[in-house]
């Protein structure tokens, strides 16, 4: 499976990282390369094999439903960019 | 006592406790030393009044005789682990300025028991590389040598700062964090001890994600029993990482006794890896005579799925990394690129991670979003999965057939030049974590121990891989390795 220019910026943009595209040719060939590598694992029968979800075997323990902070605005917008008035302020996104 | 630095954290301990020594005069011989080792490159961000300060409770604890397993030493904390109120930038421009409002368990547990912070240590950029190149603070150097050349090399990555800083005696020992190898593979190439627990073993709360199913924190110390010490401290349940494992801490110290009579030690075929250099094989000779001679059992083993860990590997991390990554979008912490008249919210998203994000960690993110794409998620995203779950079993059955741990290379090759594989293709750099990677996959505890150097003089290391929860055993194995070695080298100072 090979990686063209237009998939490199669709990826791009999927991962909201501006790219130049003077920069596509180079990232596709970078694509490609890690790709081919991983392509490895096509070799492997898989079979019935489980795909792994937790590598312990624990279970997620369970905790009350309850409020155990809060209070902490001034934590949370401690290191926003733009706060204002108790939010975080970001470019205008509806019309 | 002069070179006060140079201790480990058993003889301060020991030092401190029998009145030879303060903690205040131990934090000053260490801020000397960082103070002189700029060329390292090691330590980023200074603490050094929060490190007196912390220096003087520990000396009034020690007095008054209440003083916990890590009282008074200085460590330093790798850029990674979130520290209340000072830089924690993970090694990014895109958390440049960030200062958590809250500090990490691992980091709490270890203040908790009476350590000493120096300040912050160098790191690749979100731990994504092995050699310390990708960090938004320049290199980590190595203080290590090729005898008389003073080509710079790299300390291993991604904890570089903390092995070159351990190595060099500016701390006692230093925090790390291992997701493919970051841990054990710094500490092979500076002659210092790191081990990765078993995945579960540390709380994860407070570190910067990159793959939280493989990211495991651990010390990285000069002495096995360094490790042991610390380890006990770094480690404990902790609600806030639903991962972190409910079990009762064992004492590690106590459980060295290097007694490895009857053990069953398992040797790989799978990691006589065609080209491997004949240092390294000599290494891992040397490492399994050591052992059969403190009465180990050798036992050649097969780990049949070995080939395609790096490969699943570099599925399931930047899978991961990219959805952990999605968080840095310039609106709640860290940087924001300043915007054009009419860009709207998606340009500052694009434009903030553009810039905030170094080419490596770029790449990654898009891989990790290529495989978990829609029509590709099954083929690559999934059957990594499977292959990891196939990884696992393979040391499940080894384990299950009696043997106790497994000795192998902790790295294809001793410490490489800074700058020295910049042409070379991303994958070569991967190659790095070839023996380590398994380790991470499978959630096994991992040890690297210095056993040799090169013809150059180099520090070269092995690995020991235990069973899930025995780093009790592990760290005793390797203590016994770690004796039998006898590496006492230092790398000579020129900075």
């Amino acid at each position: 499976m090979s990686i063209d220019e237009s998939t490199a910026a669709r990826v791009a943009k999927l991962a909201r990282i501006k790219v130049d595209p003077e920069a596509l040719p180079a990232l596709a060939q970078d694509f490609n390369g890690i790709l081919g590598f991983i392509e490895q694992l096509s070799e492997v029968d898989v079979e019935g094999v489980e795909p792994m979800t937790s590598v312990t075997p624990q279970r997620l323990t369970r905790r009350a439903d309850v409020v155990t902070d809060g209070d902490l605005q001034d934590d949370v917008l401690k290191n926003a960019p733009d706060a204002r008035e108790g939010f975080f302020a970001v470019p205008k996104v509806v019309e | 006592m002069s070179n006060l630095n140079k201790l480990g954290l058993a003889g301060a301990r020991d030092a401190l406790r029998a009145g030879e020594t303060t903690s205040k005069a131990l934090t000053e011989a260490c801020l000397t030393a960082i103070e002189g080792a700029g060329a390292l490159n090691a330590f980023v961000h200074h603490t050094p009044e929060i490190a007196m300060a912390q220096a003087e409770a520990a000396d009034a604890r020690l007095k008054a005789g209440d003083a916990p397993a890590m009282c008074g030493l200085p460590i330093g904390i790798k850029d990674l682990f979130c520290t209340k109120g000072v830089p924690s930038q993970a090694g990014s421009r895109i958390l440049q300025g960030f200062l958590p409002q809250y500090e990490s368990t691992v980091s709490q547990n270890l203040f908790d028991a009476g350590a000493v912070m120096l300040g912050k240590l160098n790191m690749d950029e979100f731990a994504m590389g092995s050699s310390n190149e990708t960090s938004v603070y320049g290199n980590a150097v190595n203080p290590w040598r090729r005898g008389n050349d003073d080509t710079a090399l790299t300390p291993g990555g991604s904890s570089g700062g903390s092995a070159a800083a351990v190595a060099a005696d500016l701390c006692l020992a230093a925090t790390g964090t291992d997701t493919g190898g970051s841990i054990r593979q710094p500490a092979a190439f500076t002659g210092t001890v790191g081990i990765k627990p078993t995945y579960g073993r540390c709380s994860r709360w407070g570190i910067v994600a990159f793959a939280s199913s493989l990211d495991q924190a651990g010390p990285m110390t000069k002495s096995v029993r360094d490790a042991a010490i610390m380890l006990e401290a770094m480690c404990g349940h902790d609600p806030k990482d639903s991962t972190s494992a409910d079990l009762p801490v064992p004492d590690f110290e106590a459980a060295l006794t290097g007694d490895i009579r009857g053990k069953k030690i398992g040797i790989p075929r799978e990691y006589r890896m065609d080209g491997m250099p004949e240092e390294i094989e000599n290494l891992w000779s040397d490492g399994i005579a050591m052992m059969k001679d403190a009465g180990a059992e050798i036992v050649d083993i097969s780990l049949p799925h070995t080939k395609y860990a790096l490969p699943a590997y570099y599925v399931i991390a930047p899978a991961e990394a990219s959805s952990n990554l999605a968080r840095y979008d310039g609106v709640r912490y860290g940087h924001r690129a300043g915007l054009d008249q009419g860009d709207g919210i998606t340009e500052m998203y694009e434009k903030t991670r553009a810039e905030g994000f170094g080419p490596e960690v770029q790449r990654r993110v898009m891989i990790g979003t290529y495989v978990l794409s829609a029509g590709f998620y099954d083929a690559y995203y999934n059957r990594a999965r499977k292959v990891r779950t196939l990884i696992k079993r393979d040391f499940e059955q080894v384990f299950a057939d009696g043997i106790d741990c497994i000795l192998t290379p902790a790295t294809p090759s001793a410490a490489f030049g800074l700058g020295e594989m910049t042409d070379a293709d991303p994958v070569a750099m991967y190659l790095n974590d070839v023996f380590t990677v398994t380790v991470n996959l499978a959630g096994l505890p991992g040890i690297a121990v210095p056993t040799g150097q090169d013809r150059k003089g180099l520090p070269l290391g092995l690995q020991l891989i235990g069973r899930p929860w025995e780093e009790a055993d592990l760290l005793s194995s390797a203590y016994a390795l770690e004796r039998s070695a006898g590496f006492v080298a230092k790398p000579d100072k020129w900075w």
